[in-house]
């Protein structure tokens, strides 16, 4: 049986642990799942970024020995877009909550797909704002539960992945925290790929959104991914949610567009 | 114009230069390789020059969402290693407020170009204004220090704006270069050569990576800044941050790191803010101006001068850092300030405060979109 490894090469060596994650949360799983793509795809850490906007997500940079940053509410992949251009040789990964992503960042998100700019963008989506504790997100599903929501969620829940596609994102891929094996070997592909990928991850939030919910503690929660949804090969039986890799497309990115273009501008007056 | 000025042009020796286009010249002279904006009345030609000139130079020029993307694409370019900056007018000022805040918080150097516009809200796009002092010093939530220049002629914007980025990386902080719609759009007989100003790069640590603190006081004002990918791995976090950059709580460590932010600028306001004196040797009236407001206070200044008036002129480039002590020197010899604005009185407050009441404080203010003449002025000089 494959399990998961903890790769302590890739974390800072001191000062910053415990982490600020309450117990049972997603977020760990998704940092180790990230590790460990970097570590299978033998990048120096010199050469990685990771950029990050507010919330529990965006405190995910701090533990790691990369080059990190963690901006303002919403921004993270506006500054990863200026961080990129300026060194295209880095690879640049930015982690943002599902509010951070696609609330506040939702217009930064769907550009950053249309231009398809060479980043990976990984949504922990937990369907709730943890942080602050526990208000209703663009993800959260109709008729669930959340401190601004007390009666239940009325508005529809954005579907990333269709919203990353219809943007333009070159690679779109789902997991959950469930499936750590599998979210791996996905960020790998997400980073190796060139051009705007988008990995969303289903995440438990036993507290925030757990608690509101009757979910159960976060094995039940984890038990829900897996028997929830469903990897994205033939059939998908109704009620599902498909994982796996939902979009793989080439198109151009727009770093390598923009090095053709300073090429051309060369030659005009 | 006058037949020597158009002589000059015709021999090479001046150029016909807009103010937009004169920041834009200025900006690649000054080192620009990042330049991100988002369309907006009256700063576009900036955007347009740069996007044609900056990949031809190997630079970036690219077009963001909205303003908040544009100084956040500059702030994250920066850390990458290069100078880079935004150019926009009142309502994307607004919205880049928040970045303006964090750039500070980080010490992150970027330029960002506000083409002062009439307003509140859409106002008139193309009216000029000195409306955004305020704003461009305290705009953003929390204490923090700002650099703020302002030129008054084309020539001066050209200059100023390689000196924004100078700063910028000298200090470590966002410089903002304050013009206005008159300036920016209106074009004028520059002398040539363009002035000569020694661009400054960025400090680098001498130390290896596992003895580099991006915040450590004990390198002084400004500790060296390393870009990201040079093998010196650390974080950046727009949380109050200890000299490593993690966050911290611990009072003592966050009061050092204020008191240094603050010092660097403060401390340094005899270097950093330039004042210019006209006419003050035996000057008894004296106005104080800035941006373009200043030609209209120069013009009224020398008509005082032929009616026998003592008449001087006092010019702000540097509006922030304010430099209290030049204005309380004025004070005490002058017997009436008159400060000139496109705003409801500003920079008045100021002069006043600075003043300590030592001489008589007079506003002459508009804010509709027009240029204060130099007739007000003159009215406003008459005791």
């Amino acid at each position: 049986m494959e399990y998961t490894v903890p790769e302590h090469e890739y974390l800072r060596p001191h000062k910053k642990f415990p982490s600020v994650w309450c117990a049972g949360c997603g977020i760990g799983t998704v940092l180790g799942a990230i590790i460990r793509a970097v570590r299978s795809l033998n990048l120096s850490k010199d050469k990685i970024a990771m950029i990050s906007g507010i919330g529990c997500t965006g405190r995910m940079p701090v533990y790691v020995d990369f080059n990190t940053m963690h901006t303002t509410h919403g921004r993270a992949l506006a500054f990863a877009t200026g961080l990129k251009l300026a060194r295209p040789d880095m690879e640049v990964i930015v982690v943002m909550g599902d509010g951070d992503a696609l609330a506040i960042g939702g217009n930064h998100f769907i550009h950053a797909a249309r231009r398809n700019i060479e980043l990976t963008a990984i949504v922990v989506n937990n369907r709730i704002y943890g942080m602050t504790g526990g208000q209703l997100s663009p993800t959260t599903p109709v008729g669930d539960r959340a401190t601004t929501a007390p009666y239940g969620q009325i508005e529809q829940a954005f579907d990333i992945a269709k919203i990353a596609e219809a943007s333009g994102a070159a690679f779109v891929a789902r997991s959950t925290t469930y499936h750590a094996i599998e979210l791996d070997r996905l960020i790998a592909r997400g980073i190796q790929k060139k051009g705007f990928s988008v990995i969303e991850v289903l995440t438990q939030c036993p507290v925030g959104y757990g608690q509101l919910n009757q979910t159960g503690d976060a094995v039940e929660m984890l038990k829900w991914f897996r028997d929830n949804t469903t990897a994205a090969r033939g059939k998908v039986p109704s009620g599902k949610i498909v994982r796996g890799v939902l979009v793989d497309c080439d198109i151009p990115g727009y770093v390598e567009s923009y090095q053709k273009l300073m090429k051309t501008s060369k030659k005009r007056t | 114009m006058s037949n020597s000025t158009t002589t000059a042009r015709r021999r090479g020796k001046a150029r016909l230069m807009q103010g937009n286009l004169a920041i834009a010249e200025g900006a690649i002279a000054g080192g620009l390789g990042f330049f991100a904006s988002y369309p907006i009345t009256p700063a576009n030609e900036i955007a347009t020059f740069l996007s044609r000139a900056l990949p031809k130079r190997g630079g970036v020029f690219i077009q963001m969402e909205d303003e908040i993307a544009s100084l956040s694409a500059v702030i994250g370019a920066s850390i990458g290693g290069l100078k880079a900056a935004t150019a926009t007018s009142g309502p994307g000022f607004s919205l880049m407020q928040e970045s303006i805040g964090y750039a500070a918080a980080v010490e992150i150097p970027c330029v960002i170009i506000d083409v002062q516009r009439a307003g509140p809200s859409t106002g008139m796009p193309g009216g000029p204004a000195q409306g955004d002092v305020m704003q461009s010093r305290w705009g953003t939530h929390g204490d923090h220090p700002i650099i703020v220049l302002c030129p008054s002629s084309v020539r001066e914007a050209y200059e100023l704006t390689i000196h924004a980025f100078n700063l910028s990386e000298q200090y470590r902080t966002p410089v903002i270069l304050l013009t206005d719609e008159v300036l920016a759009r209106m074009s004028e007989t520059v002398e040539m050569p363009l002035p000569q100003v020694k661009v400054i790069g960025r400090l680098h640590p001498e130390v290896p990576p596992e003895w580099y603190f991006p915040y450590d006081n004990a390198e002084g004002d400004v500790p060296p800044l390393v870009s990201f990918g040079h093998g010196y791995r650390y974080h950046i976090t727009g949380l109050f941050h200890d000299k490593s950059g993690f966050p911290t709580s611990r009072p003592d460590e966050i009061d050092a790191w204020q008191e240094r932010l603050f010092l660097k600028i403060d401390g340094n306001v005899e270097q950093i803010a330039r004042i210019e004196e006209e006419e003050m040797e035996d000057a008894e009236m004296v106005i104080v101006a800035y941006g373009s407001t200043a030609r209209s206070a120069r013009h009224a200044m020398r008509q005082a001068r032929k009616a026998n008036k003592r008449v001087g002129l006092v010019r702000l480039v540097t509006i922030w850092p304010f430099h209290d002590a030049a204005i309380e020197r004025v004070a005490r010899s002058a017997k009436r300030i008159v400060v000139p604005e496109m705003n409801r009185g500003q920079i008045l407050r100021e002069v006043e405060r600075a003043s300590r009441g030592k001489t008589d404080v007079v506003g002459v203010n508009r804010a509709d979109g027009e240029m204060v003449t130099p007739a007000q002025i003159m009215a406003a000089l008459e005791v």
